[in-house]
């Protein structure tokens, strides 16, 4: 008897009730079938398929939880807190739709790219690699269970690392920023695990709901306490948080363009939301340990930031290393939002998330483009392009004027709600007034540092014997379709921003926010 | 607080004294040696003085080992099972995962370092720095007059 009701439990299930663990599974199952086939033509084709295959699921479990509650998924049948949890609400389903639309988006563009840029040898691994990092940044999100986020971000981090040594071929330097990222990620990854450590000693569990709970229910003691910072220092690493940010310039400036551009919109992404989730849904936003590392770590971290990686950046000879130091810069945006602790602040966090994600990767693909023309992205190499490579350029001009905030471009609409977050907060504390005009002051750094590209790619006379010609469809398209989607989430705001309204709510309930079950999904 | 060295306090503590120790001498390692081999070494201490954490936490005080008792026949000794406590088992499985992460991280630094010997022909970080400063003023001096020098 009680074998049949299991059998029928189990034939009850169906596939939509398995997509959180689709999501992952697809591209996970993808890496080793490109190694075993071993094809180089079939790796290309199996990874764009598996990438596709994320981006649908992962629009369809954005659909369920469009309306607030959460999807749950355990894994094995193993009922939390004692299994593994898979938890989908509006916060993780935001990060998942823009890990998998970026990944899908940018293979098209890295098929090119890295036949140009890596030995034909190493492809079939590179899209093994491609697709682990794949899996891993969508494990991070998508899980429920802290000790599983650590397991997923070694996963990503274990193939970043070797995907950003793939550049080794153009210049040897990626090999020691491929090391360096090593070293630094290991630290950050272990702090992570310390933390984690002193969770389970203080609540005797590893579920992120159930964490919450118990937090919540015993208050806060000093293993708590410092659990948590152990948890912001190992993330704030992967995060590339202010003064724990020397991994990036480099090993994005040596990367492989598509690794980059797939990196710089995805990778750092993810920690983030690690961060929002452990700091907002774990710890009680209440707690006032959370409330004093946010508005007296965070805030000036990421004003120093938002000035300081500017200011390097305008002095960059080399538009691929300038666009790294400016997403330090646009971290120090996203950090600043959550410190600000109001739900408006958070959405300008998380909808900021999203369009640098996009105006981000547009940019480094114009990058790579340049980069297949004419030999690299020093200025003096990329003089005069945008004459010869008018259609490239003119997506480049789209997604600079959306990485300064032009109104009418992805990037406004993020920093102009950042900026009203500030302000509410203006009349309880003039300091936050001070803070609404630090982000239009280094947006005018921006302004600087992206002027700058464009007077070099338009103004000055292409070399004579250059040969550079319009990049290839294949690369064209994706970055048409990105440049599109930052000028579309510029006007067309009112969805994207009720979801990240809705997503910033969630986080902001705290624990309370992590029990709440509508009845939609639900746990199985 | 009347004593200013609560000597059974620190033995009920020692193990996280000795996580300590070992943490930071394996950080120490990471920071201070200039050898790559050295600094994978360093890592490696740093990462198992987690492990040792982990598994101290799941000691309960007169536990033994999470498995069954069994009698001659292997069946579950249900006699042996009367009063006996385990120690969690939890905190050891999750390290396990954890001991996995750690070698592919080692395996995948030392390969890196056999690349990097490769292409520089040192496996010093001060050499490294300055082959590759002196890389970066050739890319300087090549191609560091964007916009008429200006830049």
């Amino acid at each position: 008897m009680a074998d049949t009701a299991v059998v029928a439990e189990h034939t009850l299930r169906t596939f939509k009730d398995h997509l959180p663990v689709l999501q992952v599974l697809v591209p996970f199952c993808t890496a080793p079938l490109i190694v075993l086939l071993g094809s180089r033509r079939l790796a290309w084709p199996l990874a764009f398929i598996a990438s596709a295959t994320a981006l649908v699921i992962s629009i369809m479990l954005m659909w369920e939880v469009r309306e607030g509650g959460y999807v749950a998924y355990t894994l094995g049948g193993w009922a939390p807190p004692l299994g593994i949890e898979y938890r989908v609400d509006a916060a993780n389903a935001f990060v998942l739709l823009l890990i998998s639309a970026i990944g899908t988006v940018v293979l098209p563009y890295a098929y090119i790219s890295i036949k140009d840029e890596i030995k034909a040898r190493d492809h079939t691994l590179m899209y093994a690699c491609w697709m682990l990092c794949f899996t891993g940044l969508l494990g991070m999100v998508v899980t429920g269970d802290a000790f599983n986020v650590f397991v997923f971000l070694e996963i990503s981090s274990l193939s970043t690392y070797v995907l950003v040594a793939q550049g080794a071929g153009r210049d040897r330097r990626a090999l020691t920023a491929a090391y360096d990222y090593l070293i630094m990620g290991t630290i950050g990854a272990t702090f992570f695990v310390i933390g984690l450590g002193m969770l389970y000693m203080a609540t005797g569990t590893l579920n992120m709901a159930d964490l919450a709970d118990r937090i919540a229910d015993q208050g806060a003691n000093r293993t708590v306490r410092s659990g948590f910072a152990f948890i912001i220092v190992g993330m704030g690493l992967k995060v590339a948080m202010f003064p724990l940010h020397l991994w990036l310039p480099k090993a994005y400036t040596f990367a492989p363009s598509a690794v980059t551009v797939f990196l710089s919109a995805t990778a750092t992404k993810a920690a983030i939301y690690v961060v929002m989730r452990f700091t907002f849904s774990i710890y009680n936003p209440d707690f006032s340990f959370t409330n004093n590392t946010l508005e007296i770590i965070f805030a000036p971290l990421a004003i120093i930031a938002m000035f300081s990686a500017s200011f390097v950046a305008v002095f960059q000879t080399n538009f691929k290393r300038m666009l790294a130091y400016s997403s330090v810069a646009q971290v120090g945006y996203i950090l600043l939002g959550i410190s600000l602790l109001t739900e408006t602040g958070l959405t300008a966090a998380i909808l900021h998330m999203f369009n640098h994600g996009i105006t981000k990767a547009l940019l480094f693909m114009g990058v790579g483009a340049y980069v297949l023309r004419s030999g690299g992205a020093f200025y003096t190499q990329i003089a005069g392009l945008g004459r010869k490579m008018p259609i490239t350029s003119g997506a480049v001009v789209i997604g600079g004027l959306s990485l300064i905030g032009v109104p009418g471009t992805a990037g406004f609409i993020s920093k102009w709600i950042l900026v009203q977050a500030a302000l509410e907060r203006a009349p309880d504390n003039a300091m936050f007034l001070a803070i609404a005009v630090a982000i239009v002051l280094s947006s005018l750094l921006a302004v600087v540092y992206v002027w700058r590209a464009f007077e070099v790619l338009f103004l000055q006379e292409p070399d004579p014997n250059s040969t550079a010609t319009e990049a290839p469809l294949m690369m064209l398209v994706p970055m048409w379709i990105m440049a599109g989607a930052c000028i579309w989430f510029g006007f067309s705001t009112e969805h994207l921003y009720e979801f990240a309204a809705q997503a910033a709510q969630g986080l902001l309930d705290g624990s309370q926010g992590m029990m709440i079950s509508t009845g939609q999904g639900g746990a199985h | 607080m009347s004593k200013l060295l609560d000597l059974q306090f620190l033995a009920g503590h020692a193990h996280y004294l000795l996580f300590i120790v070992l943490m930071m001498t394996g950080l120490f390692i990471v920071v201070d040696k200039t050898n790559l081999v050295k600094k994978i070494v360093g890592l490696n201490i740093f990462q198992v003085s987690v492990f040792m954490f982990y598994v101290s936490i799941g000691k309960v005080t007169g536990g033994t080992a999470p498995i069954f008792p069994m009698d001659d026949k292997y069946h579950v000794d249900k006699e042996a099972l009367v009063g006996i406590a385990y120690s969690n088992p939890l905190p050891h499985v999750l390290i396990l995962t954890a001991i996995v992460v750690g070698i592919a991280t080692t395996s995948l630094g030392l390969a890196l370092i056999v690349r990097i010997r490769e292409s520089f022909n040192t496996i010093d970080e001060e050499d490294i720095l300055h082959i590759e400063q002196e890389m970066t003023r050739d890319d300087n001096r090549k191609y560091g007059n964007a916009m008429g020098g200006l830049a």
